[in-house]
């Protein structure tokens, strides 16, 4: 016997074949339509746990140990314990990339965090849609991920660049108007550049006429600013911007420091909160510094006091020291995974969801950060508040606070869907200044 | 002609600043150059040694803080420091990378690169990876202000005077050394001819068990000095090594006053650059390097040998 085909012919033994391998892909599909409830939820992190990043990869692996151990002692999600494994994005991009593929084809993760690097979450975007595993980027700052690109597995849960740098220079144009000159001492590499751009895009856009005296550029990782120091205290700008963070930002706050270079120019500072604690009073009061988010532990009004404070104490009590920014980002990742999680499994009833439904969930979600809260857009990318202040020295803390803290609401400061920042701060107007929230002050 | 009445002064600033910043790097490529002079082995952990003396100097000198002596021992701290970690690691490193001596180039490169990464993981296994700077030694000297334009621009003594105080005595110690004493004789003997120097009765291996040592030592001292100025990370020892390499290629491999007079080329040539075409600071030294190493491949000092088969 055979059967007729579309112009060919099957005998009995191929049309048997043929059932065959269509019930095995039919019940594959099946399976992942109705994915089981798994004995543990695995989650791969990436971050720096070795070279000069480790300074924000290592905090932020902290607190995701701490997080999940809470969540865990809670339940878990939806009954799952939550297993971490940890990924280190020191040795680059291209090790990166086969690390992802690793924990993805041979680990199983359920969900990524990924990453600090901004190459490697653009790296990344497009692997989590290729593998179809949902991912987080929970800490990179380009702005050029969802403004170039579409994910279905790839959501951003923080800010990006755009609204980290615009909001330090929106405070700047509002507690220092009248500047004529600027210089900028910014690293090397991709972020420095494209902040600097970003800077001055809108610096351009809201207070035409301001001269940049001196762009400078130090390579990454550099150890003296001596020189770049000189140039400035030689040059007097009224303001110096630089992105810099970690050992080069304390190597060159210490080092305007000592040369005076603070009593000469206003510096805005716009990752700074997370070398206040290293500086200590080294870093003058009068600075504006920034906080890449809402993220500070005196936050002036937190939407969740208790919730702020538990954490703070917490990992303060393990690890010696208060939280930095890429604390709060992970938390933010592992919110917005319990999240996402609990909004899936509620749309299929009480079902535990697959990788698509998962991700799914994702886009339109909104949950809670440590501070406030952060919704993700249609696009991917997360709408997060930005905390701006002047540093001031209290006889509490070892190390500058914030005080005149502004909290910029998320929406008003993010490039809107479907538009470029560059574009996009070539249209904003000194108008926006003038509907900033009032600061607050830092209440010893 | 117009330019320089326009921009002397600014050159003048940046000769300041090209001299502290030449003298910290002359400080870690000449212990490098000496080292290489001896075992004809590039040694890549030679960044370790400036990292891991920048740390030890750290913890020293905040010990020694913490137990309430005296201002003048945190200078103690950064040479103590550095004895100690050219003791600890020069001998059983030393020892190690003997053993590849006659091995192929790749195979060394690898053993040093090896062995590099082993002392990064140690450093942070130590130190941690949040960044340390030790700057007592800089806040106890104060400033001097130097007139500029009518302005007076302050400078650090510590970077005016300290850091180009102690590579000149490093270089005179070390020039005198190699010329009028015993063992620096036998060194440069070891260094021209080691089988012709072995020959002659000399204990080579003392030579470079020794010499090894005091590379180390000057590198862990180049960054216990540094310690007071920069803060110390992860990685710190990659960027040192990469400039260390250019100063010793441009030198001239086993070059000592080279290494010198490069570092301060190289020094110079940054700090005119952020000053005037800020633009090339990260790739002047190398567009030095790449410049002298075109027109004379031995290096600026370097000799032509003989290959031998």
């Amino acid at each position: 016997m055979a059967f007729e085909c579309i112009g060919s012919t099957l005998t009995r033994r191929e049309a048997f074949a043929a059932m065959g391998v269509g019930a095995l892909v039919l019940s594959g599909r099946l399976a992942q339509a109705q994915a089981a409830r798994p004995s543990e939820l695995r989650v791969g992190i990436a971050t720096y746990l070795s070279g000069p990043a480790s300074v924000f990869g290592v905090p932020g692996k902290q607190a995701a140990e701490l997080l999940i151990e809470e969540l865990n002692a809670a339940g878990g999600i939806a009954g799952v314990k939550v297993r971490p494994i940890f990924v280190d994005e020191g040795p680059g991009v291209d090790h990166f990339v086969g690390e992802y593929r690793r924990l993805v084809q041979s680990e199983n993760v359920n969900i990524l965090f990924s990453a600090i690097s901004s190459a490697d979450c653009l790296a990344c975007a497009p692997l989590a849609d290729e593998l179809k595993r949902p991912t987080l980027l929970w800490d990179c700052g380009t702005q050029r991920i969802f403004e170039e690109g579409k994910y279905e597995y790839a959501y951003r849960t923080q800010a990006n660049a755009t609204p980290e740098i615009l909001a330090p220079l929106l405070y700047l144009l509002r507690v220092k108007p009248d500047f004529k000159t600027v210089a900028v001492v910014n690293q090397d590499y991709a972020w420095g550049r494209d902040s600097w751009s970003l800077f001055k895009t809108g610096l351009e856009t809201l207070l035409p006429g301001v001269k940049v005296v001196a762009e400078l550029f130090p390579k990454f990782g550099a150890t003296d600013f001596s020189t770049e120091v000189t140039r400035l205290l030689a040059l007097r700008p009224d303001v110096v911007l630089s992105t810099s963070w970690g050992g080069d930002l304390d190597t060159f706050i210490r080092q305007s420091a000592d040369r005076n270079l603070f009593e000469r120019s206003t510096f805005v500072l716009p990752l700074a909160e997370s070398s206040l604690q290293r500086v200590g009073k080294a870093l003058p009061a009068g600075h504006i510094v920034g906080a890449r988010g809402d993220h500070w532990f005196l936050h002036p009004s937190p939407k969740d006091p208790a919730l702020l404070k538990r954490f703070t104490d917490s990992y303060q009590a393990r690890f010696g020291a208060y939280p930095i920014y890429p604390c709060h980002h992970m938390a933010q990742a592992v919110f917005a995974m319990k999240a996402g999680y609990e909004k899936a499994i509620a749309a299929k009833g009480g079902a535990w969801p697959n990788d698509a439904e998962l991700a799914a969930a994702f886009r339109g979600l909104e949950f809670p950060s440590l501070t406030a809260s952060v919704k993700i857009r249609e696009d991917g990318q997360g709408l997060e508040n930005q905390i701006v202040g002047t540093t001031f020295h209290s006889d509490k803390y070892p190390f500058p606070v914030m005080t005149d803290m502004v909290v910029f609401e998320a929406a008003k400061i993010t490039t809107p869907v479907g538009q470029k920042s560059v574009d996009w701060l070539k249209t904003l107007t000194p108008e926006v200044i003038k509907t900033l929230p009032a600061p607050v002050a830092f209440k010893g | 002609m117009s330019w320089f009445s326009d921009n002397g002064l600014l050159l003048g600033l940046a000769t300041l600043d090209g001299l502290s910043y030449a003298a910290a790097i002359f400080m870690v490529a000449v212990g490098l150059n000496l080292i290489f002079g001896v075992l004809r082995v590039l040694n890549i952990a030679h960044g370790s040694f400036y990292a891991i003396g920048g740390y030890s100097a750290a913890s020293l000198g905040l010990m020694f803080a913490a137990r309430g002596l005296p201002a003048w021992a945190a200078f103690a701290a950064l040479a103590i420091a550095a004895a100690i970690v050219g003791v600890l690691l020069g001998p059983p490193i030393a020892r190690l990378l003997r053993r590849t001596q006659h091995q192929e180039p790749v195979l060394q490169l690898l053993v040093t690169f090896g062995l590099f990464m082993i002392l990064e993981d140690l450093q942070k296994l130590i130190w941690g990876v949040q960044p340390i700077v030790f700057d007592r030694p800089l806040k106890l000297l104060g400033n001097v202000d130097v007139p500029f334009a009518g302005d007076l621009i302050p400078f650090t003594r510590y970077q005016l005077f300290v850091l180009p105080g102690i590579a000149i005595v490093t270089l005179v110690a070390l020039a005198w050394t190699l010329r009028r004493t015993l063992f620096g004789r036998m060194l440069v003997a070891v260094t021209v001819d080691r089988e012709a120097a072995i020959s002659q009765g000399i204990d080579a291996d003392r030579i470079t068990m020794v010499t090894f040592t005091i590379g180390t030592a000057l590198a862990a001292l180049g960054g216990a000095l540094s310690s007071a100025t920069a803060s110390l990370v992860p990685g710190v020892g990659a960027q040192t090594i990469v400039l260390s390499f250019a100063v010793v290629a441009t030198a001239g491999l086993g070059q000592v006053e080279g290494a010198a007079i490069t570092a301060l080329l190289i020094g110079l040539g940054r700090s005119t650059a952020i000053y005037f075409a800020p633009e090339l600071e990260v790739v002047i030294p190398y567009l030095i390097m790449v410049g002298v190493l075109l027109i004379r491949p031995q290096g600026l000092f370097g000799v032509i040998e003989t290959r031998r088969i």
